[in-house]
Order: structure tokens, then sequence, then C-alpha cells
């Protein structure tokens, strides 16, 4: 247990100093020993179970380490070469651009456009409808993905779906034909109860003396939105678009419908990584194109949180 | 919209001139929200239609449609050797991991929001990102081989471990959100009486934090409850395995699924996580702050 | 109950910011004290300091017999009410008032009864069931209050006690506030940026700016002979006219009108001296008509108070006596504000002529109180308090 110990400990070391440079309010009373005390059980969970496996998967993704065969007992070392082969390959790069359109498509234009409306649509509302409409929102988001998943293979079904019979066009192979477009929906199905509870909380901080300014100097619903909530709320919808393209981005759920194909027409990256590691048995290429993912993530991650800090700025 | 449906706002017309009346505006666009919000209310429960309806069917189908009414299949579940033991199992879980996650996560909020330390932010946020990218496929393999040393393969206690430690940086996040909005005031006021940290903590910190907590509770309890994949991996054969995993090997084992067994089961397992939402809800308001600081 | 005194307290905070700057200050027991200044002023910190809740960086406090500068707060004996009071939202307001003693571990059923007589005294005996949430600010004021009071501290702080109260019912938590203070005697000290408030609860001031105390006394003593110009500006619901001033042959020229030196400072000023002339406009009489050494000006503005009006009037400053003072404020003219008693106001345009009374003007140099007599006898004259809001 030596090695698991250790780590932990060294990160409350290398805190000591740096909370002994500033000593900050204390409201509470804590002490800077037992702040470092309520943190160490978190911390060695995390570091255990999330920051160890990132770093391992670094160390596989230089090594050609399988799930069976030779390599599978002794992983050689061969540098950057997962990376140069990810990168020249094309189904990396049509996966990547599928990914992004998920992204796009069902979180920034499908969860944070349909939340907002919600909520937007509910804000001053009370009584059954609104809670009815939110026990829907709420219940997608919270069902087992395993259940969800066959629900919209039961809805989107070529010859029996309820999709089908309700438009009276059956024969219609929604998975075949449109899998991206059918996971993006899905996926919008999936998480937009995130994004209207955010937002619901945001619209309660706009001001109501606010609005009603812009109301008597005659702005329309659409001015209302751009000149008076969205300034307000920006933080809500960076934070909001930060994670949500972030939760999409690493979803395993649309491999449960569609596994990736026709085709491999809807292969999002975490279901190409699936499929090489773990179907292929390529250990190491799939870390390695993990980490790939990782940088990007990191990327997108960066770019909000500039736009965040560029608003904090100006305020 | 995916529904098709857009909100239809009221027509903006120049205020000067003959548009239609405020009245007229006001129908227009109550109108508008109106058929903007059955739509997105018929959206969200299309897909739930065949879970209310399939498992009470005497020949489900997969077509929602009105049943045939019957508790048979229900009956047909209690046959199925491990179907309820497996509800349990994934109560272990839950509970296990929640309890965890909840207690560890106030602690570190806690100490985070009160503490100033340096950077803490930006370990939140790398913390945050990190969790968002390593739960998924992409660490299996790690996991797995973490969890072979650890001696902790075939362990539920492993399994909720591994969860935790997955949870934990986005409840630290949630939870020191509510945390910064509680106002020092609280705990300065006690300290002024002679109340100690720890008694500042249970009389006050955790009372007025409960939203925040049941919050966390009930996201971590639905975030083990849907986990398919580290149970999975973790646990050897069905005695031990939770429904997210019993269900996985119900429509796809033996060729054609079993519809009459998979909508039952379908509902039992979907079922609690449902119930413990309504209650927390109603109780507590389940409800963000959203992470952000202002 | 026990007096309070401080030596030498210094905060610094991490970031360098001098709250408090070597400060001295007794408080007397059974005093009802005031720290009184313009926001950031330290007075926060200082009150904090006392209560524990900032550690002294230097310095001392006491309490009484006992030097407490390293004690935590809840060994010191002293309760504090917030200034959004504090009180938790989630115990009713029983359990509130009787948190104290639930720390002090008193049993459960001497704390309820104790709980209850307190909130009896305080007139609360009717909500002893709700919450926080349920009551109105003003009686939110008076759980925070008997919460205080529960535990027979030393000493009371209280963070600007009236200021979640909106106007109306300020007036009458002050009145409140100052019966219960003398009711119970303990010392009290509380923190405000109202000089009104502080003037009308406090037997005592502390008008602070940038972690430094700039004057300590009654506030009969602050309103009449302001001993620095900042005092001076800060007290008072109108401050303080403050004009350029020469010395010339045992009298003052102020705006081209000389002006009787005032009494305790005509042997420590010097002919031809340029000093700072501050009279409050409380202290000056208007009249309509030319006066002999009085100050004439053009009436620019006319405010309504009520009883009394406050008038502006634009002073051209003398040629004669202000030559060669290029850069005095004054050069253009000066603006001087009188209280005028209701019926005598003026028009807006007239001409109207001011002349100070005896006895209450004031001459600063470099900003503080030429005299170091002490403050004269205390007859009533209208003080602050009446002219406020």
């Amino acid at each position: 247990m030596a090695q698991v110990t250790s780590p932990p400990d060294q990160v409350v070391e290398g805190r000591r100093p740096a909370t002994g440079a500033s000593p900050g309010p204390d409201a509470a009373g804590l002490g800077r020993a037992r702040a470092t005390g309520f943190l160490v059980p978190s911390m060695v969970l995390i570091l255990l179970f999330l920051v160890v496996p990132a770093a391992w998967t670094i160390y596989l993704g230089i090594t050609n380490y399988r799930l069976t065969g030779l390599a599978a007992a002794n992983p050689e070392i061969v540098g950057l070469d997962n990376y140069t082969r990810a990168l020249g390959d094309e189904r990396f790069g049509s996966s990547l651009v599928l990914t992004l359109q998920f992204v796009l498509g069902s979180a920034v234009i499908g969860q944070a456009g349909l939340g907002f409306a919600i909520a937007f649509a509910l804000r001053d509302r009370r009584g059954p409808l609104r809670r009815v409409v939110e026990a829907f929102v709420m219940l997608a988001w919270i069902l087992p993905s395993s259940v969800v998943a066959f629900l919209w293979i039961a809805l989107l079904d070529r010859d029996a779906g309820t999709l089908n019979t309700l438009l009276g066009i059956p024969g219609t192979a929604w998975l075949l034909d449109h899998p991206m477009l059918s996971i993006i929906i899905f996926n919008t199905w999936r998480g937009t109860a995130f994004s209207m509870m955010l937002y619901a909380a945001a619209l309660e901080n706009v001001p109501r003396s606010h609005l009603e300014t812009a109301r008597l100097a005659g702005a329309s619903t659409w001015q209302q939105l751009r000149d008076v909530v969205f300034p307000r709320i920006r933080g809500h919808v960076l934070t909001n678009l930060l994670l949500i393209s972030l939760w999409t981005f690493n979803d395993f759920a649309p491999f449960l419908i569609t596994a990736g194909g026709p085709e491999q027409r809807s292969e999002i990256l975490p279901v190409y990584v699936y499929k090489v590691a773990l179907s292929g048995g390529e250990l190491g290429f799939g870390a390695a194109i993990s980490f790939i993912m990782l940088l990007i993530n990191l990327v997108i991650a960066l770019v909000y949180l500039r736009m965040l800090g560029r608003r904090k700025e100006k305020a | 919209m995916n529904t098709g449906t857009a909100p239809a706002p009221a027509p903006a017309t120049d205020p000067a001139g003959e548009g239609p009346t405020i009245a007229v505006r006001h129908l227009l666009a109550r109108i508008g929200r109106y058929t903007f919000l059955c739509a997105v209310l018929g959206f969200f429960a299309l897909p739930l239609l065949w879970l209310a309806t399939a498992p009470f069917d005497d020949t489900p189908t997969i077509t929602a449609s009105l049943p045939q009414f019957t508790l048979d299949n229900f009956r047909a579940l209690l046959d199925n050797p491990y179907a309820l033991s497996s509800l349990l199992n994934s109560v272990y879980l839950a509970a296990g991991t929640a309890a965890l996650v909840v207690t560890f996560a106030a602690l570190a909020a806690y100490a985070l929001s009160r503490v100033r330390v340096p950077g803490r932010d930006a370990l939140l946020y790398g913390l945050l990102l990190l969790s968002s990218i390593v739960t998924g496929t992409a660490t299996m393999v790690p996991l797995f081989e973490l969890a072979f040393r650890l001696n902790l393969i075939d362990s539920r206690l492993g399994v909720i471990l591994i969860l935790s430690g997955g949870l934990l940086p986005a409840a630290i996040f949630i939870l020191k959100d509510f945390m910064d909005s509680t106002p020092t005031s609280y705990e300065e006021s006690a300290r002024v009486f002679g109340a100690s940290a720890l008694q500042i903590m249970r009389h006050i910190v955790v009372p007025v934090v409960r939203p925040g907590l049941a919050t966390v509770g009930v996201w971590a309890v639905a975030n083990v409850w849907g986990n398919f994949l580290v149970p999975f991996l973790l646990l050897r054969g069905p005695e031990k395995a939770p429904a997210a995993v019993i269900m996985y090997t119900l429509y796809t084992e033996g060729g054609q699924a079993d519809l009459r067994l998979l909508s039952t089961f379908s509902l039992l397992y979907s079922l609690p996580v449902a119930l413990m939402f309504v209650f927390v809800s109603s109780r507590y308001g389940f409800r963000f702050h959203g992470g952000i600081k202002r | 109950m026990s007096a309070i005194a401080m030596r030498e307290l210094t905060k610094v905070y991490p970031n360098g910011v001098r709250a408090l700057d070597a400060l001295d200050l007794e408080i007397a027991d059974g005093e009802f004290f005031a720290l009184l200044g313009p926001s950031g002023c330290g007075k926060t910190t200082l009150l904090r300091t006392i209560a524990g809740l900032e550690v002294a960086s230097a310095g001392s406090v006491r309490i009484g017999e006992r030097t407490v500068t390293n004690l935590p707060p809840g060994k010191r004996d002293v309760a504090m009410v917030f200034q959004d009071y504090a009180l938790y939202p989630h115990m009713t307001v029983q359990d509130n008032i009787a948190y104290p003693l639930r720390i002090r571990k008193m049993d459960r059923r001497g704390r309820a009864a104790k709980a209850a007589d307190t909130a009896d005294e305080l007139g609360l005996s009717a909500l002893l069931e709700r919450r926080p949430g349920q009551l109105s600010g003003g009686q939110q004021q008076r759980v925070a209050l008997a919460r205080a009071m529960a535990c027979h501290p030393q000493v009371f702080l209280l963070d600007e006690p009236l200021s979640n109260l909106d106007a109306r019912l300020r007036l009458e938590a002050r009145t409140f506030l100052k019966r219960l203070q003398r009711e119970l005697g303990v010392t009290t000290v509380f923190v405000t940026h109202d000089q009104a408030e502080a003037l009308a609860l406090a037997d005592r001031i502390a008008v602070m700016e940038g972690g430094r105390i700039r004057q300590v006394g009654t506030p009969t003593e602050v309103f009449r002979r302001p001993a620095n110009t900042f005092v001076a500006g800060f007290i008072g619901s109108t401050p303080m006219n403050l004009v350029d001033a020469e010395v010339h042959d045992g009298e003052l020229a102020v705006a081209g009108t000389r002006l009787p030196m005032p009494q305790d400072a005509d042997d420590r000023v010097t002919d031809g001296e340029k000093l700072v002339y501050g009279v409050r406009p409380e202290y000056l009489d208007y009249s309509p008509e030319p006066v002999p050494g009085a100050l004439s000006g053009q009436v620019v503005v006319v405010e309504n108070l009520g009883s009394f009006s406050l008038v502006s009037l634009d002073v051209p400053t003398g040629d004669g006596v202000m030559d060669g003072v290029g850069d005095a404020v004054g050069v253009a003219g000066t603006t001087l504000q009188v209280v005028v008693p209701e019926g005598r106001e003026p028009e807006p345009g007239d001409t109207g002529w001011v002349v100070p009374r005896p006895g209450r003007s004031l001459l600063y140099r470099d900003g503080e109180l030429v005299s170091t007599a002490p403050a004269p006898a205390v007859p009533t004259a209208r003080t602050g308090v009446d002219a406020e809001r």
C-alpha cells in the first residue's frame, strides 16, 4: 500500500507552502491542518482512480500493447508510432469530424438551445404544466442508459417502431439512413435536463427591472434576450457549454444504439476507441487515440475558460 | 428544434404602427408558448411510452400500444434467478458510492470554499476536465489493471471506490457552489458563541446545504445506477452483478430478446431512480447553482 | 461587563493592505461606543479583531482583566450581531436564540426556558416557533439581539446594526437599541458608516480613516469641534463650510470680509498666516439685509428639509484680501451653505448675508484644528441629530 499512499502525500506537501504564503480568510476557523484533512480523502480517491489511470493511458499510448498475442505479455515501447499512425488514419479523421458534428448538433445546438428555450418558456410559470414538463425532461436524464438505449431502438425501429407507426411511414430505417441525426436527437433528448435546470437557475438571477426597462423601451422578445438576458447569464452559458461539450465529446451511449454503424457512419471517437482497443485488441493504439482526445478536450476547455476569463475582466 | 416546432414569438410590430393590438400580441405569444411546451412534452414523453405500456401487455411488441392488461410478465421476471438480486446489488453499489461521494465531497468542498488555497479554481477545473474524459472507455484497461494490483477484482468495494473517484470532482464542484453561497456570517457568529469547527459543520453547514447534499446524492445514485462499464469489468459472475449488467445480458443473450422480460425488468430497474428523484425534488427542490462563480 | 483596551493594534492583510495602523483606543465599562467612518476605513476590521474573527498582526486587545489578543472568538465572552443577522434559516426563532446555550452544553429544558425569557424581554414571544425567513427585518434584528443577549456576554459587538432596515423602521430600531443598551448596561461597540446613527446612539464615537482614529469624543464634541477637516466633513448631515482665510491684525479675512478671530485660536496664529475657516451651516445666521461682519453672496439653491431649509450661496472671494493667492481654492468664489428656519427661506437669485454665531467657528491649519482648548460646556443647541434626514 506504500505505493498507494505516497502520491496524495506529495500533493499535500505541495500545497503547504502555497497555503502558508497567504492565509486567506477562514470563516469557520478550520485551520490549515483540518482543511487539509478534509481534502485528503477525496484527493486520494481522485488521484488513485482518475489521475493514475490517465497517466497510465499516456504510457500505454507509446507502447504496442495488445489484448492478446505476443505484445500482450511483453509490450514494447514504440515511441510516437501510434500517434503518427492515428493522425494519418482516414478513419480517425472522419471519426473526429463526426464527433465534432455530434457535439455541435446535440450539445451546443440541441441540449443548450432546447434547454434554454424550455427554461425561458417556463421562466415565470408555476403549477402543473411546469412540473409535468420538467418531470419528463428530467426522466430522460436520470433513467439508466441501457434502458434508454433500448427505448430509442424500439422507438426508431424500421418495421414496428412507434415513430413510424405514428407518422404512418413504416419501413423508414432511421438508424440506417440517418444514423448521425438519430444519435444527435437521441443525445439531445437524453441531456437537455441539465441545461434546462442550469438556465432556469440563471434566469432567476436576471433582475425583473432590467427586463421591464427593456420592455418599456419597446424591445421585442428577441431584443430583450440579446441585450438584457444573454449579457447577464453569459457566465452560465459558457460554463454550461463547457460541461456539456466535454460530456458529449466523451459519450459512449450512442454505441448502444447504432454501434457506430452503418459503415462507421456514426462512429464517434469514443466508439472508435472502443472498437480499436477492445474489439480490435490494440490497446496501445487505443490509448494513443484516447490521449489525443484528451488534448482536444483540453483545447475545448481552454477556449471556453478564456471566454469566461474575458468576461470577468470586463466586469 | 428537433420536433420541428419552434417557439413562435409574437410578431414584433413597431409600437407606433397599426400592428396587432397588445392584447392580440399577448394572445399570440401565449399560444406560441403553449404550442412549444406541448411539443417539448411530446418529444420527451414519446420514447417513454413503451416503458409504460409494454410491461403490462400479454404479448408485448416494440410498438407502444394500449396493452392487453396483464401482470404475468412480472411473474416471469420473478422466475429469473438474477433479476431481483441484481437490483439489490445495484442498491448496494449506489448507496455505497453515494454515501462516500457525498461525505468526501462535502468535506473537500467545505475546505476549498472556506480556506483560500491559491490555484484552487485551476485545480478544480483541471480535475473536472479529467473526470469528464477519463471515466469513459479510454481508461478501461488501466482501471482493470489497477484494480487487479490493488486486489479489488470481484469486489463491490472496488467498484464503489472507482466510481467514487470518477464522480468526486464534479460533486466537489457542485457542492462548493452551494457552500460558497452560504454566508460566512453563519459560521462566524457560531464561532463567536464558541462553537468548534466540527460543531459548526454539524449544526449549521450540513443543515444549510442539505439541498446541495441531496442533489449530489441523487446525481451520484443515478450515475451508479446506470453505469454498466465498471461493474461489467470488475465483477465476476452474475451473483454480484448489478441491474445494468443483467439488463445488458437480457438483450444480448440468446439471439431474440425476450420482450416480456426486457420490458418488465426495464420498468423495475427504472422505477427506483425515478421515485428517488420525485422524492428528493419534492422534499428539497432538486436544483443547481450551476457551478458558477460570480 | 468590562472595559476594552487596545494598544498599538495593527492588522495587515496578506495582500499588504494595512487595515489597522498602530491603533490605541479605550472603551469604558458600560459604554455605548460607535466606530464611525467611510467604507474601507478599518472600522469593521477593528470590530472583528475585538471579536477574534481577525487575528491582530501586532498589538494587544484587553477585555476587562484579560488580554484576549490570541484567544479564539468563543473564549472572549463577547457576542456579535452581524449586519445580515446571521440567523440560521433551518432553526426556529427559539432554537436560534438558544444556540449559544446549546454550545455551552446547557440542557434542552434550561435553554428553552432561557430562550423564552429572553424572547419575552424583546417582545418576541409570539414568534418562537417561526423560522427566520418568516420574520420581518425588524423582527430578525430583535432575534439576533436576543441570541446575543441569551449568553450574557461581557461585550456586545454590533456590525452596522441598522443598515438592513428601511428608513422608518430604522428610527424605531434606533430608539429601541439605545433603550436596550441603557437597560442592560453592557459595554457595546457598534460599527456604522452613518454619522447620524453614531451621533444619535453612541456615548462616544471614534471617527476612523485609513486604519487610524482621527478623533474620539462624545457626539457633541465631534459635532461642535471636529479635530480635523476630515471629521468636519464627515460628521453632520451637511458638511461643515470650509473657506480659505488669512490672519490680519488679529482678525480673519474671509472672502472679502473681516471676521473676528475664534476665541481660543487668537494666540496661536501669526499675522499673515493662511488658514482654513470652518463653520457649520447650522451655526450661520441668514439675513436678507446687509449686516455688519457678514459674508454676502447670491442664493443659488434652496433645499427644503421640512422644518428648515438648506440654502446655498455663491460667495465671491474678495480681491483685496486674496491677492497673490492664485492657487487658493476659493479664487473664483466659494459656496457657503446655511440652515434657514421655516418661513424665512429666500428665493434663488436673492442676495443674502450670513453671520457666524459667536464661539461656533473654527480654524484649521494643515487640516488640523487650531486649538488645544477643551470643548466648551454643552448648552442645548441644535445638533446633527435633529438635522438628519
